[in-house]
């Protein structure tokens, strides 16, 4: 199957352009992570320099993972269902686009903002414990592996949860049933990264490499089973 | 074969007993027709007859239920339903236009979709064909109905389709812009695009299509509207009189091309006539010889609202048949 990266990169343009005209839109995507730093930088701002050690043999910055988790879902979740719900989809899909082109360009759309938002945040955190936590606090806090870990996991993490929200979409006809459907399709990829962080899930080189390997893994898939899903018939006439 | 080579000569759409089922419900059956390259088509019925299914079937969104169709001279099956889509274009009755971008930023995103060679010359001539060269820049939301309409035309023929379909393309706009898009489609006919036009507007199918076709789920007629109305309603003239006539019967009786006659009020009278064009002056002279005061004489013309209503006018309003089903 031969892909036009050609139309792939008009709906990716297409998506970026209605996200800029539409600031809300990216706002919207920052609240929740935000408030997803709230109690972790209250905690960590508190610490005294004596909780430096035991901190330091801990993962407490991977619970930030959860963040690329969440904050993608909502426009993923509006990807299908917006477009239907603004009388849109229909001209998009008499085009000679394919489902696979279409899905990925709007997952491209999707990533690109939510991996900025994503790292914004976690930069406005870090910043946040350099400037004002105890110096041995955030000398223990801030490791290199888990910062690493961060950077590089953040991508795979928001794709999967880009997947989740876009099959949510391709089924759900309502905008706000499928945006509240995909937060809850995040919580367990946050519940995973939050059982890492409490080392429930001790965090070793060879299970990182694992978890690469399978977010990979459910990338591709997502891809291929909300491809599957989409069904232009159903999405435009509303049956079967 | 070559995509550009394939079909050629034959009809731009042929249909065969094409139907399309929801459940139990049925959206149009058994329905089948040619379009002609080149040809206006259009295609009536009331709400909920099965038009904008058709339209949606034909343009691969929709899968049938049964029979078979070429379309632009491609088998209509799902394997083949990317080609189609690249040969044709479809304007919905909603324009669809995403209201945030601007026309342009609108119109290059679907000719990337079509992978349109030298796009920003396509789309300049497409803007120039819906006279909205100079709106390009224009956010669409700032844009009223009927420019919108233009705009989503413009749309419909980046790609220079074969086949345009056309649903309702002037449901909700008011008579200016009525006109211009149906000066769009006149101008469209002359270059020889073949256009599937879906609509009730019965006055505008007369003016603009070669043929039309009635569908109330199922096909109830097909054929150019002078030949409908000949098909369905015999020729008359209607004959007006100062004073009503003492003997009609002996005037009208043995006239040539006059098949027989009714009164119609005191002074006027119906004749049903096999052609106009010789029954009229006969009867003039007759009426004349007999000493009648003719006030008129003319041809009684029924309107292709006429043979729609004839057609399909006593039948259950199909939007209340779908819901019964």
């Amino acid at each position: 199957m031969s892909m036009s990266s050609r139309r792939i990169r008009a709906i990716v343009r297409k998506e970026l352009r209605e996200y800029r005209r539409t600031p809300s839109i990216v706002v919207t995507m920052a609240i929740i992570p935000l408030i997803f730093l709230v109690q972790p930088l209250v905690v960590v701002l508190g610490l005294t320099a004596s909780s430096a050690g035991p901190l330091a043999h801990e993962h407490v910055l991977l619970y930030l993972l959860g963040i690329p988790a969440l904050v993608p879902v909502l426009i993923a979740a509006y990807a299908v269902a917006g477009e239907r719900q603004q009388g849109t989809l229909e001209p998009l899909l008499t085009t000679p686009i394919r489902r696979e082109e279409l899905l990925l360009g709007k997952a491209l759309a999707s990533l690109l903002p939510s991996a900025a938002v994503a790292y914004a945040v976690y930069a406005v955190f870090i910043a946040c414990v350099e400037l004002f936590a105890d110096p041995a606090v955030a000398s223990a806090l801030l490791q290199w592996p888990q910062i690493l870990a961060q950077v590089l996991f953040t991508p795979l993490i928001a794709t999967w949860s880009i997947w989740a929200g876009m099959g949510i979409s391709a089924k759900f006809t309502d905008v706000r049933v499928s945006q509240q459907l995909g937060l809850l399709a995040g919580l367990p990829t946050v519940a995973l990264t939050s059982l890492i962080a409490f080392d429930v899930i001790h965090p070793t080189p060879g299970r990182a490499l694992a978890l690469v390997a399978a977010l990979l893994l459910l990338d591709g898939l997502g891809w291929r089973i909300v491809s599957a899903v989409f069904d232009r018939e159903r999405l435009i006439t509303g049956t079967r | 074969m070559d995509d550009q080579d394939h079909g050629r000569g034959g009809p731009a759409l042929s249909v065969h007993g094409l139907s399309k089922r929801f459940g139990n419900r049925v959206a149009f059956e058994d329905v089948s027709f040619e379009v002609g390259r080149g040809e206006v088509f259009g295609f009536l019925g009331p709400n909920g007859a099965g038009k904008t299914t058709t339209v949606r079937t034909l343009g691969t969104l929709i899968t049938p239920t049964s029979g078979s169709a070429e379309i632009a001279g491609i088998p209509l099956v799902p394997q083949n339903a990317e080609r189609i889509r690249r040969r044709i274009s479809i304007m919905p009755e909603s324009p669809g236009l995403y209201l945030r971008l601007s026309v342009a930023e609108n119109l290059e995103c679907f000719a990337d979709l079509y992978r349109t060679p030298d796009p920003r010359e396509r789309i300049a001539r497409a803007l120039r064909t819906v006279d909205l060269a100079d709106r390009a820049d224009d956010v669409c939301a700032s844009l009223s109905k009927g420019l919108r309409q233009r705009v989503a035309l413009a749309r419909a023929l980046l790609s220079d389709p074969q086949i345009l379909f056309l649903d309702e393309p002037t449901a909700g706009l008011d008579p200016v812009a009525t006109r211009a898009v149906h000066e769009l489609i006149d101008r469209l006919r002359r270059r020889g695009v073949t256009i599937f036009l879906t609509t009730h507007r019965l006055e505008e199918a007369e003016r603009l299509c070669d043929r039309v076709a009635i569908l109330n789920t199922t096909l109830r007629t097909i054929g150019r509207p002078g030949e409908l109305r000949d098909q369905l309603f015999a020729k008359s003239l209607t004959v007006t009189t100062l004073a009503p006539l003492p003997d009609p019967d002996h005037i009208f009786a043995d006239l040539p091309a006059v098949d027989g006659w009714h009164p119609d009020g005191s002074c006027g009278y119906i004749l049903a006539v096999s052609d106009p064009a010789v029954a009229a002056p006969a009867a003039t002279r007759a009426l004349v010889g007999a000493g009648a005061d003719v006030l008129s004489i003319s041809s009684l013309h029924h309107s292709l609202q006429d043979v729609y209503l004839e057609l399909v006018g006593t039948d259950t309003p199909a939007d209340e048949q779908a819901g019964r089903r």
